[in-house]
């Protein structure tokens, strides 16, 4: 917009820089076993993995593309699915090559890791760069590592898990995440220990027609607790590039787990995630899912409550603007009695933009006493926007309690109208009128995060009016 | 008073004002200088909120011929947030509600914007400290709690708290005309008591102010210097306070009788 700032604007290309990197090693385009037996060599993994590897290569061969969610228009064979930045990770950030540390400076990690982190992990292309983990964190028996270095250093406890909660089965991109992944988190929490501040780790794509595959398993031992965050941003280009991301997460009786999400990949990024968790008895698991970024994502982290007691929350924030599609939602399954769930979704859509709510309410035969409230709320800026709900309930039991709103709304002329006539300018009101739409979600978010989501929205709506 | 402002006006001349097409005010004729106060009566349907809207810049209600001025200039074009950093201020009859909005940070937001009229989307507020300090010397002047403050605009107000809102908007923006369209309406006979106190007390001497209303309540502390008779989108008649006394205990019989043609496009609007 005319009156806008060059500071602003700056803002707005705050993630769309490139950075100059030479890799340690970059494989040819494409998939292929191949590639996948490349990838598995350069990890000097061992044999059960090549072989996990492969066999879910096939499932994605043979899986044909979804035929719902958004319009995947992707060359497969035109993609890098595994670029080596460095040569092994930094404990500290002088030990990062300096283009690359540089990059997260600009990005803000180092200061937050000072100010509030307990511990961080930064992915840069296929491989993490840097790992951090408070030390008494350490003493207490936390593991907070890449899931590369947990495959060689954690195997038993890796094994146990990896894949059991997420199939390579489960959808064709979860089995190309399977066949190709690298990098990711794997995390540990013992029994009884609570981490009191968030663990974070950062997500940055940087090349063209690049691949990203992390895996990411999470373990909070019984009555343990922990806030795990990410983020993620890219430069932008013409081409296409994917993110494709498989998250597990077993949740034990009695712990609570917290998993936020700020995505903010640039526009040219296809973003489809599998995410799941497993919560046992009285356990908790919270996902706060908030996609401002990608041209199309596909996303619906899933809490399955396994044992009686346990809750699963879902807050998802949607804002899609020019040439984006997102496809969000939250899925929850009740496979025990005395469960409850909790989804709230709000969306925006802005000039041309789309957001699909898409989530399933699944009550299983003998989970009595389950309770179930979802509320999704979407605002439409203009009349070139589109917002659409796909709930889908199924109950196989009679003794519960289901409860499902939906609304949408447009941004009434009357309500502009109030506030212009109070002296605000037209984006501003618009503004301020999005952000009371989400306020109900950001005030659950820790401050730091919410200050940042509310600085995102606000650039989302200053970069698309000019 | 100073001089110079007894000569700041609002000005309206012949406006003709048309709604999706359908004309409701038919060249409307009002003056009101800073420091006035002037009270608009007139059967419901009769255009009073339509010249309000027109007046605040609604995009909806289109001026179709006439002039609105403010100070000697030409507003006709001017957006409504341009209208409200000059100057005009209206309160509405039904205000919006805002979800997730704090009253404090809109307020804050507004009044910025309205105290510096070229300020730049982006640049700053005033001070939280100094904004928060003003606020509370507003409020507890208006016998408001804190608390007030901290709810979202409008969200879940009553009828009261409202028109309450309303007024604390129009002590904190301090604008040099108000219309304040029916702030007495949905409130008891003390809150009206009290709106009425507080609007005498923030308009002081330097406001131009147009209050549109049935009763004679809200005037008990707002005396005015003119009262004006809206019949068919049109005023008939002007005359001081005892006008509106008038119309507050016989109604409008009389000035349908006095204005045949009036009474007759009256009909026309309602229809």
């Amino acid at each position: 917009m005319a009156t806008d700032s060059i500071a602003t604007i700056g803002e707005i290309n705050k993630y769309d820089f490139r950075t100059e990197t030479k890799a340690v090693f970059k494989a040819r385009k494409g998939i292929d076993a191949e590639i996948v037996r490349q990838i598995s060599d350069m990890k000097d993994e061992p044999e059960w993995m090549l072989k996990f590897r492969l066999r879910s290569l096939e499932i994605f061969e043979s899986k044909p593309m979804p035929r719902w969610g958004g319009a995947i228009d992707l060359d497969f064979q035109n993609i890098y699915y595994y670029l080596k930045p460095t040569d092994g990770q930094g404990r500290t950030w002088d030990e990062v090559p300096e283009e690359i540390k540089e990059t997260f400076d600009r990005l803000g990690i180092p200061q937050a890791e000072k100010k509030y982190l307990a511990g961080v992990k930064a992915q840069f292309e296929s491989e993490v760069v840097y790992g951090s983990l408070q030390e008494d964190l350490g003493k207490k028996g936390v593991i907070f590592t890449d899931t590369d270095t947990a495959v060689r250093e954690h195997p038993e406890l890796l094994r146990e898990y990896f894949a059991k909660i997420i199939s390579p089965d489960d959808n064709k991109f979860a089995a190309l995440n399977s066949a190709v992944w690298s990098g990711g988190s794997f995390i540990y929490v013992p029994k009884g220990v609570k981490i009191e501040f968030p663990l974070q780790a950062y997500f940055r794509i940087n090349a063209e027609n690049m691949g990203q595959f992390e895996r990411t398993l999470i373990i909070v031992d019984e009555g343990a607790e922990v806030h795990y965050v990410e983020g993620c941003t890219a430069p932008m280009y013409t081409t296409e590039s994917l993110h494709s991301a498989v998250v597990e997460i077993i949740v034990k009786k009695h712990a609570r787990c917290r998993y936020t999400t700020i995505q903010n990949w640039a526009n040219n990024i296809y973003n489809l995630v599998t995410k799941r968790a497993m919560a046992y008895e009285g356990a908790l698991m919270e996902w706060i899912d908030g996609n401002l970024g990608s041209k199309l994502t596909m996303k619906y982290p899933a809490v399955y409550m396994m044992e009686p007691g346990a809750r699963g929350e879902i807050l998802s924030i949607a804002f899609s603007s020019a040439g984006q599609h997102q496809d969000a939602g939250a899925k929850v399954v009740h496979c025990a009695p005395d469960t409850s769930s909790r989804i709230v979704s709000k969306s925006i859509s802005k000039n041309g933009g789309r957001s699909s709510y898409r989530g399933l309410c699944k009550v299983m035969k003998g989970a009595t006493n389950s309770r179930s409230s979802v509320v999704c709320d979407a605002l439409i800026l203009d009349s070139e926007s589109r917002s659409d709900t796909y709930p889908y309930i199924e109950v196989d039991e009679a003794d519960v309690s289901i409860g499902h709103e939906a609304s949408v709304s447009r941004i009434g002329e009357e309500q502009m109208f109030y506030l212009t006539s109070r002296g605000l300018t037209e984006p501003e009101a618009s503004t301020m009128i999005v952000n009371g739409f989400i306020e109900p979600l950001i005030k659950e978010l820790p401050m730091e995060y919410a200050v940042e989501m509310n600085r995102l929205i606000e650039l989302q709506m200053e970069g698309s009016v000019g | 008073m100073i001089d110079v402002m007894k000569h700041e006006s609002l000005k309206i001349t012949n406006l003709h004002v048309a709604v999706e097409g359908k004309p409701i005010l038919h060249g409307v004729n009002l003056e009101i200088r800073r420091g006035e106060t002037h009270a608009l009566m007139g059967p419901n349907g009769s255009g009073k909120s339509t010249l309000g809207f027109a007046v605040a810049g609604h995009p909806k209600y289109e001026v179709t011929e006439g002039t609105i001025e403010l100070c000697g200039e030409t507003i006709n074009d001017w957006s409504p947030d341009k209208r409200a950093r000059q100057g005009v201020f209206m309160a509405f009859q039904r205000p919006m509600a805002i979800p997730g909005v704090k009253m404090a940070d809109f307020l804050r937001h507004a009044t910025t914007n309205v105290r510096r009229p070229d300020r730049k989307e982006g640049e700053d507020l005033i001070p939280m400290r100094e904004f928060r300090k003003e606020l509370r010397g507003k409020m507890e002047q208006l016998k408001m709690d804190m608390e007030f403050a901290r709810r979202y605009v409008n969200d879940g107000f009553s009828g009261g708290e409202m028109k309450r809102a309303e007024i604390l908007q129009l002590a904190m923006l301090m604008p040099k005309f108000a219309i304040l369209d029916e702030t007495d309406s949905g409130l008891d006979a003390d809150a009206v008591r009290l709106a009425s106190e507080s609007i005498a007390q923030i308009g002081g001497d330097e406001m131009g102010i147009l209050i549109i209303t049935h009763h004679d309540k809200l005037l008990e502390h707002n005396t005015p210097d003119y009262t004006h008779v809206m019949l068919g989108g049109r005023i008939v008649e002007t005359a001081g306070k005892e006008l509106a006394e008038e119309l507050h205990s016989q109604g409008y019989d009389r000035v349908r009788a006095d204005y045949p043609e009036a009474a007759e496009a009256e009909l026309g609007v309602r229809s």
